[in-house]
């Protein structure tokens, strides 16, 4: 199956470890990933900060480029995935006209994370398990964008997004409930407001914690960052003894298929997961 | 000073038409605080969302543009996904950044703001495609300009470097697309 591929800027930065882990993955469950030719970067929080039409025309010219390649687009990042629906719900609204800006869509814009998750790929990654992720206690964490707002990402269950939980199951793991699972983590005030950030992840690990979990599950390369980044940093300064690997759910789709790059992949993070996968006889 | 509760008393018409000009129906809101109760920020918000929403409501400009609630919005779209009537409180708060910018107006913190405009910046000067070191090292040398601290550039670096030892930094940025012209011509659009 092929499909247009959105990476976004930091799957060339400082997301190469999800990045190769997607590309891992896709070429198990047959899915050709053909990455849109000149993409450029969606604009990011900054663009809708300070400039709306900035923040419309950067994610319509990739609109337009996809539209030339006329197949569905699937976006790992869910800051892209969710400009790319802002900005197409957009141009197919009144709005469109007046910006000058022609399209006519007729492809559907996934965020990867619930394209994976499509029935018919759970079914045949079931097949392919060969090392059951056995009591991996784990937390989905979908963060914010990917589900909200549901009137611009199209989703009825944006308050409780259970995909991530069902694709665990697969994988033989163990996924805990718990009410944070959309909760921000802060994610473009990373830089300007590190503050912010300390005080929402700090929240998010003791009530991943409270559940019971083990390690976080995420499918934004944003919540990675600041949960696993910045993880030794907050653990100082509020005198806890934080060990919480933060894994892709591309990553233990690998690991739990036998996939030989998947340790490489997780050897790039700050958070190393590889104690906790000995512990729990994966690894 | 004029005692605020008067100032509440004269509503100035000005924002909220702009606001609802721009599809932000702040006049449909009926205070029932479901975007505060919600909003993850508000332990570092001088105003509450509804508050925001409220004061804009009676044009009450001074108290949301120099408010830190607008700037420290993570844009988490919790509220206006919540909103009983279908207010785009977040859509609100971009707005209410953009305009404090455009007018010129003083920030009551501007580290965000400069951090988004360093970004574009960044963006735009590379052609089309976010360069992440090269946005980081703006706004290092941004930050230790304003105020230098070394115990944190020593912190930021120490991160680097267990980045770049694990393959996560790409010192040259992404070139340039092919279709930079493009992008030249839609900065140069949107006025930034
Ligand atoms: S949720 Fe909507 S109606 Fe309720 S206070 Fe907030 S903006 Fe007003
Ligand atoms: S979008 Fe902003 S105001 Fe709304 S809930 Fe999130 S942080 Fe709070």
């Amino acid at each position: 199956m092929k499909v247009t591929y959105y990476p976004g800027c930091s799957l060339e930065g400082t997301a190469v470890d999800y990045a190769a882990s997607i590309a891992g993955v896709a070429s198990l469950l047959d899915v050709d990933l053909v990455e849109l030719f000149d993409w450029n970067c969606c604009g990011a929080s900054s663009a809708h900060s300070l400039n709306h039409q900035l923040a419309l025309h950067l994610p319509a010219r990739n609109l337009a480029l996809a539209e030339k390649a006329g197949r569905d687009v699937v976006a790992p990042c869910a800051l892209c995935f969710n400009r790319l629906k802002v900005a197409e719900k957009t141009l197919q609204g009144p709005q469109g006209e007046e910006l000058g800006l022609s399209y006519r869509g007729g492809f559907k814009i996934w965020d990867l994370l619930d394209f994976l998750t499509q029935n018919a790929f759970l079914e045949s990654l079931a097949a392919k398990v060969v090392l059951p992720l056995m009591n991996l206690k784990a937390v989905c964490y979908y963060g914010c964008l990917v589900a909200r707002p549901p009137a611009v990402t199209d989703r009825a269950d944006s308050e409780n997004p259970q995909n991530m939980e069902r694709l665990l199951e697969v994988l033989g793991a163990t996924p805990l409930d718990w009410s944070f699972k959309t909760d921000c983590c802060g994610a473009g005030l990373a830089l300007a407001r590190p503050d912010i950030i300390d005080t929402l992840v700090q929240r998010l690990y003791e009530r991943a914690l409270a559940a019971g979990a083990e390690c976080f599950v995420v499918s934004c390369q944003m919540c990675q960052a600041n949960l696993d980044l910045c993880q030794e940093r907050i653990a100082r300064k509020f005198g806890q003894d934080y060990y919480l690997p933060v894994f892709y759910f591309t990553e233990l789709m690998g690991l739990a298929v036998g996939h030989p790059q998947a340790p490489h992949w997780l050897a790039q993070h700050l958070v190393d997961p590889m104690p906790l996968l000995k512990m729990k006889g994966i690894i | 000073m004029e005692n605020p509760t008067n100032q509440l008393l004269r509503p100035q018409y000005v924002l909220p038409e702009q606001l609802v000009k721009a599809n932000l129906a702040v006049t449909s809101c009926f205070q029932c605080r479901k975007c505060s109760g919600g909003c993850p920020l508000t332990f570092a918000m001088d105003l509450l969302p509804h508050h925001v929403i409220r004061l804009a409501l009676l044009g009450q400009e001074e108290r949301v543009f120099d408010s830190m609630t607008i700037w420290v919005c993570s844009g988490c779209q919790t509220c206006t996904s919540r909103c009983p009537n279908g207010i785009d409180i977040a859509g609100t708060m971009d707005w209410l950044k953009e305009e404090a910018v455009r007018r010129g107006r003083t920030l009551p913190d501007d580290m965000v703001a400069t951090f988004h405009r360093i970004f574009l910046e960044s963006l735009r000067d590379a052609g089309g495609r976010l360069s992440e070191s090269g946005l980081l090292r703006r706004f290092t040398l941004f930050k230790m300009r304003r105020q230098p601290d070394f115990a944190g550039l020593k912190a930021d670096l120490s991160l680097g470097w267990k980045l770049w030892k694990r393959g996560r930094v790409r010192w040259r940025g992404p070139s340039a697309l092919r279709g930079k012209g493009e992008i030249a011509e839609i900065f140069r659009k949107v006025e930034f």
